[in-house]
């Protein structure tokens, strides 16, 4: 889809900012270019939609080269989100998605409806905000409506330059899963420039690592963090590097099905036999229904009369989407060292456990040989 | 006492001869809006002009020589002007003369104005749209100039205001307006007709001044006027 053969760019105080970079981005691929500040990845995804005119090598899309095209057309074809937002103060919320679409002489009633269905897709109810002004909305949704109007013309390709970064933490990570479960539904193409790595595995299909100019490592998420290319990649992704590995497994990759439960109605003599007989220090406890309720600790269970007076409720459980690694934290929160998953249904669908994610770690502690 | 007595005696004038002082006034609002007119017509091409592209220091010249003029007291300015006119063979007394001054003064505030104005838009705007497809005019229309208008308006009220005071000294060339009353004052020992011109200048600037603010705010685009700045 988007094809980079050789591009260089040598600004013209000499500055040699990208060297021979060769990159294949393939059609529904979201595609990550990473690596520390000035290591060219920003000019190099500038280069696609001639932001800044590259000075050697060619930039293919869908196999033209970009150099043949009227370079504000070819533009148009392609999304473009910047870190800044930088959504028009004077212009609503409406105008600012419909820019590419009044660009594109859309009739007036088809950039309207555009503009609604992509407040919907972002989760803003359009009747709310679709006449704001940028200034009237909070960072985050400043954000998404930055989104949106990337997304205004139903460009195939996205390029988008560190489009969560001036945002706090928590409104970020919620935003890259909103955005993640966009693109589930939208398959772009897409080219994203970060400079944190946890971005780029949760986000990635691929990753391309920079550093000074030069393409490092090309490679999936999982691959760049089990087998680094070298010393820059290793130091680049971190030393917590397996930790990080689990953010790509699920909780549903490691959960185990629930084999003991118990429901409140039962005695505390029975939970007590049922308990000792296993070896077991905790069960869950679920209604008649399947709904989860809490645990049931052994330690408890000597000085409470009912088993509903020895339930300690779960302070956090995960679904079946839960990254491993958020798994993990709140296995560490947890008083059972134990997590229920649930599904949608509040149902206990499974257990996540210390040795069922050691099971993985494990796996790739042996990849670790060097 | 005799203050008290001056000023009652410039407003009866004012009202008694309130047909004369409505033309006078008439007059030098013509002079003045037809000047500005001019003057923001010219001020923003040159000020949009100079605000492109490797034009920086085009920028700072114009500017400089728009300082210049500034710094020319009128009636000198007046002067060279009716000098010029004449050696065209134009009218070199009257209304011209004193309608190119005022439109002349006029530029600076509002050359500088525009060209700070559109420097001063936020790159992450001009990114955005270059990055969507806007080409160099859409660019200016529909991100540079609404953004830079409001600004470019509070230079516009700055010369209209300066150039309220200004008029008045052009009815020494016979271009009519609110400094008959003054001159004619002045020539004849009648304070209270000098009084009389400089309490309607006054007053017209101060209306003026207001009237810009209102305009300035009405242009404002809503979405920079309203709201919190995040």
């Amino acid at each position: 889809m988007i094809r980079l053969e050789h591009v260089s760019k040598v600004f013209s105080d000499g500055t040699e900012a990208v060297k021979d970079l060769s990159l294949d981005i393939a059609e529904g691929e979201f595609c990550v270019l990473l690596g520390p500040s000035g290591c060219g990845k920003t000019t190099s995804l500038k280069m696609i939609n001639r932001l800044i005119p590259s000075t050697g090598g060619k930039i293919y899309i869908d196999g033209v080269d970009t150099q043949q095209k009227n370079v504000n057309e070819l533009r148009r074809d392609i999304g473009y989100a910047i870190q800044n937002i930088g959504l028009f103060p004077h212009l609503t919320v409406a105008q600012n998605i419909s820019t590419v679409p009044m660009l594109k002489h859309w009739p007036r009633d088809r950039q309207r409806k555009r503009a609604r269905e992509l407040l919907d897709l972002i989760g803003m109810p359009p009747d709310t905000f679709i006449d704001r002004y940028p200034a009237e909305l909070s960072g985050g949704q400043q954000q998404r409506v930055g989104v949106a109007r990337c997304l205004g013309a139903d460009p195939p390709i996205l390029l988008m330059d560190e489009p969560f970064g001036a945002i706090d933490p928590i409104t970020r990570h919620k935003l890259q899963e909103e955005f993640l479960k966009i693109q589930e539904r939208l398959q772009k193409t897409i080219a994203f420039v970060t400079h944190d790595i946890d971005e780029a595995i949760k986000m990635g299909d691929m990753i391309a690592l920079m550093k000074d100019g030069e393409l490092i490592q090309y490679a999936d998420p999982a691959t760049l963090l089990a087998e680094p290319k070298d010393r820059f990649v290793r130091d680049f992704v971190g030393a917590d590097r397996v930790l990080k590995g689990l953010r790509l497994l699920r909780a549903r990759n490691v959960m185990k099905a629930p084999k003991l439960t118990i429901r409140l109605d039962e005695s505390v003599e029975s939970a007590i036999h049922i308990m000792d007989e296993r070896q077991r220090s905790w069960i869950p406890a679920i209604e008649d229904n399947g709904r989860f309720l809490g645990w049931i600790e052994r330690e408890d269970l000597e000085s409470s009369a009912s088993l509903a007076e020895a339930l300690t409720p779960a302070i956090s459980t995960a679904t079946p989407r839960t990254p491993l690694n958020e798994a993990l934290s709140m296995m560490l929160g947890s008083a059972t060292g134990a997590v229920a998953v649930l599904d949608d249904a509040d149902q206990l669908v499974g257990l996540l456990s210390f040795s069922a994610i050691r099971e993985v770690l494990a796996i790739d502690d042996e990849s670790e040989g060097e | 006492m005799r203050g008290a007595r001056l000023v009652n005696q410039a407003w009866q004038y004012i009202v008694v001869h309130s047909d004369k002082v409505l033309e006078w006034t008439w007059q030098h609002l013509q002079i003045v809006l037809i000047a500005n007119a001019v003057a923001v017509v010219l001020g923003v091409l040159i000020g949009m002009w100079v605000s492109g592209k490797g034009r920086e220091q085009i920028a700072d010249g114009v500017i400089y020589a728009a300082s210049i003029l500034m710094t020319i007291p009128s009636l000198a300015l007046f002067g060279i002007l009716m000098g010029v006119l004449h050696a065209m063979s134009l009218p070199s007394i009257g209304m011209l003369p004193v309608v190119i001054a005022l439109t002349l003064y006029g530029l600076l505030p509002i050359i500088r104005n525009t060209h700070t104005a559109l420097r001063e838009v936020d790159p992450a705007m001009i990114e955005a749209g270059c990055g969507m497809g806007m080409n160099g005019l859409q660019l200016l229309l529909r991100v540079k100039m609404p953004l830079a208008v409001p600004v470019i308006l509070a230079g516009l009220r700055q010369a209209m205001v300066m150039n309220i005071g200004i008029a008045a000294i052009g009815s020494y060339l016979g271009a009519g307006g609110l400094g008959q009353p003054i001159f004619r004052g002045l020539a004849n020992y009648r304070k209270d007709l000098v009084l009389a011109g400089a309490i309607v200048v006054s007053v017209l600037a101060v209306l003026t001044d207001l009237v810009m603010a209102g305009v300035e705010k009405l242009v404002t685009p809503k979405g920079v006027r309203t709201g919190r700045k995040s």
